[in-house]
């Protein structure tokens, strides 16, 4: 079903997010919307969430965006896109006005995690359950970057935010990620699958499986952001390949068929659950990020980390059950 | 003026069956009483397969107002309803829908704000739009809940507004009493609302209708800081002014299909009245029965309905009430902690450099739906009639029918 998606033919294709955006040198989120852009069939209409990505990417009479794009507010990617689908398929009925035109549209609503665990969730909910034509695109950096780092429901537990720091007391985050993808898979959607930007070829791919999806398709990419995570620019690519290989952050795609959800790892996460040897220690993750600074100085934090070492073995554990392997 | 079928229409049916005539593109709705019916009614039509409209079953009127926003964007004419809680959690969306200059329509059936939880008809919910940037029409029977339906259309698209529009009609009152509504043809109201004009704008690939199109592609909604949002909110104070302008054409072209036709403000007895009330809706009809009978008492009473409240229009009210000696305001809402109700202050704030000005008071009332009976409008009228006796008013904001 899905058209080959290659790098060569890829790299051909112009930036539909164009450069001189405001967006933090080392930002993930420009170079995930790219990819996703590029997997994008023709037409397409865009909307995003207020946040980071929205606020560094336009100021009027400036915008990188090359394609229909809206922001309406923070808490309604979701609504607003169902509000574009629904005209859409509106004028196609009725042959009326530009998009008539268009017997596939790739309709793709961006948002940050504060706007999706948090804020956006009713709004996104509500979509998935009618069943929209669009692709959702989840930027997860952990927190409410643009507003100066604060906790959201998908930010890890013990990682310094504004409003969780990291005090002689309390350890930053006291409570664990939200697990936004069970509760997407849960509405029984076609197809959501986890990214990453240290994986381009596989981001696009499924990128494009989603815009190729009839209903809604939830897309969730892990975001380094060097300002929050306390790292160097120059590594976003590598915290981004970290998270894959701790299995902090999975690569997998769900696709409901015939109600059932149906698990499937992708390569990079299938070849650690072939050779489990391969699993590098979730520490290799956290060290590298100042967020999680207090883990290891003025003293290692020996039973956090062990507490989130056992987190992440119990999901991708249950993860590996789930694709039956 | 093209033939017209009379129908047994409550409020929320008569704005239900106007929006099937028109047969938008996009109606995204949550119910809330008193607003239901619209949405079943329209539910209905899409069941039937009346319309060719995209029903969205939204999961909240936040997201209500968002997808017609989306709708709005694309180019769709979108509609919507609701009523004060729901009113509420649009709050957000309602500026941002009047900033994005996309003229969606809404029905308003007015009720009153929580808490405590009450269904019944204030315009505490609407009145607390106002500064969103919407435009107004409040509504006095279920047949000026139809015209304006189809009207709100016209006055919101046109390329000199560009705003969107709500309608509001007195919950229980209007929403779901029965009354007879002279409709138009499904021609003649198409006819009259044509398609919807899109106003040109400058995008990446130069000249663009404003609209979310693929092959002309536009960033709407931006970052706009002080460099340039001031002068796009004067774009909304002209857009304002000029829609002042606008509703009494597109009247004039209504009243040549329907036979009626609605002004900005409605005068009753108001040649010769030395005391008058001025309000918005369903009481404006107890007012003017009650004016009658005053009249027939030899009182020179007089009454001004406001259809229009946004745009306010200054100048005719300042024109129509210059020479009444005392103006009583009815405020079906009430602003805690300010100098009165908000139509009481606005109006005071346009005689304040008037020459000739009416002394002005202020009667709150009717909150929570508390019954407003032709007596205790006379009452009001009394005390218009002992301010003129005294010429001053002493008690200048006064609270009607509440043990107190
Ligand atoms: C209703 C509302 N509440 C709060 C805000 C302030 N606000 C703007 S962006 C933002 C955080 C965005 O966080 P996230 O969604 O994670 O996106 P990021 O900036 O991290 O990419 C907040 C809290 C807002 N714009 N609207
Ligand atoms: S704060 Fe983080 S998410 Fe925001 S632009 Fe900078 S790097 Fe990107
Ligand atoms: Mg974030």
């Amino acid at each position: 079903m899905s058209t080959a998606i290659t790098l060569k033919e890829m790299v051909k294709k112009p930036d539909l997010l164009a450069s001189g955006h405001r967006l933090c040198a080392g930002c993930a989120e420009p170079i995930i919307a790219r990819l996703v852009l590029k997997a994008s069939r023709g037409a397409i209409i865009a909307t995003t969430a207020t946040g980071c990505l929205e606020v560094a990417t336009t100021i009027f009479p400036y915008s990188a965006w090359r394609i229909p794009w809206i922001h309406t507010a923070f808490e309604n990617a979701a609504a607003t896109a169902s509000g574009i689908e629904a005209a859409w398929r509106a004028m196609r009925r009725k042959g009326r006005g530009p998009l008539a035109r268009y017997e596939t549209l790739d309709i793709v609503a961006f948002a940050g995690d504060g706007g999706t665990y948090d804020i956006g969730l009713q709004a996104l909910s509500g979509a998935l359950e009618r069943g929209h034509d669009f692709t959702y695109v989840l930027l997860d950096n952990e927190a409410y970057m643009n507003t100066g780092i604060q906790r959201s429901g998908g930010t890890p537990y013990c990682a310094w935010t504004t409003t969780s720091p990291a005090g002689t007391v309390i350890p930053g985050k006291r409570e664990w990620k939200k697990p936004i993808d069970e509760i997407v898979i849960a509405h029984e959607i076609p197809y959501t699958a986890t990214v990453s930007p240290a994986y381009p070829l596989d981001l696009m791919q499924k990128a494009r499986a989603a815009f190729e999806t009839e209903g809604p398709a939830f897309i969730h990419a892990i975001s380094p952001c060097c300002r929050g995570w306390r790292f160097p620019p120059n590594k976003t690519i590598e915290v981004a390949r970290l998270a894959v290989e701790t299995c902090f952050f999975p690569l997998y795609e769900c696709r409901v068929e015939d109600g059932r959800p149906i698990y499937k790892l992708s390569p990079p996460s299938l070849a650690i659950a072939k050779r489990p040897e391969r699993k590098k220690p979730v520490e290799d993750y956290l060290k590298i990020q100042g967020r999680f600074r207090h883990l290891f100085r003025p003293e290692r934090r020996g039973d956090l980390i062990e507490r989130i070492q056992r987190w992440v073995d119990r999901r991708w554990e249950m993860l590996l059950e789930k694709a039956g392997l | 003026m093209s033939s017209q079928r009379l129908l047994g229409l409550n409020g929320d049916e008569a704005a239900a069956y106007a929006i099937k005539q028109v047969n938008p593109d996009v109606v995204a709705a949550y119910p809330i009483t008193p607003q239901t019916i619209i949405v079943e009614r329209f539910s209905e039509y899409v069941a039937d397969g009346l319309v060719d409209t995209e029903f969205v079953a939204v999961e909240s009127e936040h997201s209500a107002m968002s997808c017609c926003i989306g709708a709005a964007a694309a180019g769709a004419r979108a509609f919507t309803a609701t009523a004060a809680n729901g009113l509420a959690l649009m709050w957000e969306m309602l500026y941002i829908a009047a900033s994005l200059r996309l003229p969606i329509v809404m029905a308003v059936a007015n009720r009153a704000l929580s808490a405590p939880i009450n269904i019944h008809n204030d315009h505490s919910d609407s009145m607390g739009a106002r500064d969103s940037g919407w435009i107004q029409i409040y509504c006095e029977n279920s047949q000026e809940v139809y015209d304006a339906c189809i009207e709100a259309w016209r006055i919101g698209e046109h390329l000199d507004v560009q705003l969107p529009v709500m309608v509001c009609l007195d919950g229980f009152t209007l929403s779901h009493t029965m009354e007879n509504v002279l409709t138009l043809s499904d021609e003649a109201v198409r006819d009259f609302i044509g398609e919807r004009p899109y106003i040109k704008v400058q995008g990446h690939l130069g000249e663009a209708e404003f609209r979310l199109d693929p092959e002309k592609p536009l960033t709407m909604g931006p970052l706009d800081l002080y460099d340039f949002y001031f002068e796009h909110k004067m774009h909304q104070v002209e857009a304002m002014r000029r829609a002042l302008k606008a509703i009494p054409e597109i009247d004039e072209e209504y009243r040549e299909v329907s036979g009626r036709s609605y002004r900005l403000l409605h005068p009753y007895m108001m040649e010769d009245a030395e005391v008058a009330l001025i309000g918005l809706g369903s009481t404006m009809g107890t007012v003017r029965h009650v004016v009658d009978r005053l009249r027939k008492r030899g009182v020179k009473a007089g009454m001004v309905k406001m259809r229009v409240f946004r745009p306010f229009p200054t100048e005719e009210l300042q024109e129509l009430l210059k020479d009444v000696e005392v103006v009583g305001v009815l405020d079906k809402a009430m602003s805690f902690g300010a100098p009165g109700g908000p139509l009481y202050e606005e109006l005071r704030a346009v005689f304040y450099d008037a020459d000739e000005r009416p002394l002005i008071v202020d009667y709150v009332y009717g909150l929570g739906g508390r019954d407003t009976p032709p007596n205790l409008i006379e009452e009001a009228y009394e005390g218009l009639l002992e301010v003129k006796r005294r010429g001053e008013a002493v008690e200048k904001v006064r609270f009607l029918g509440v043990r107190w």
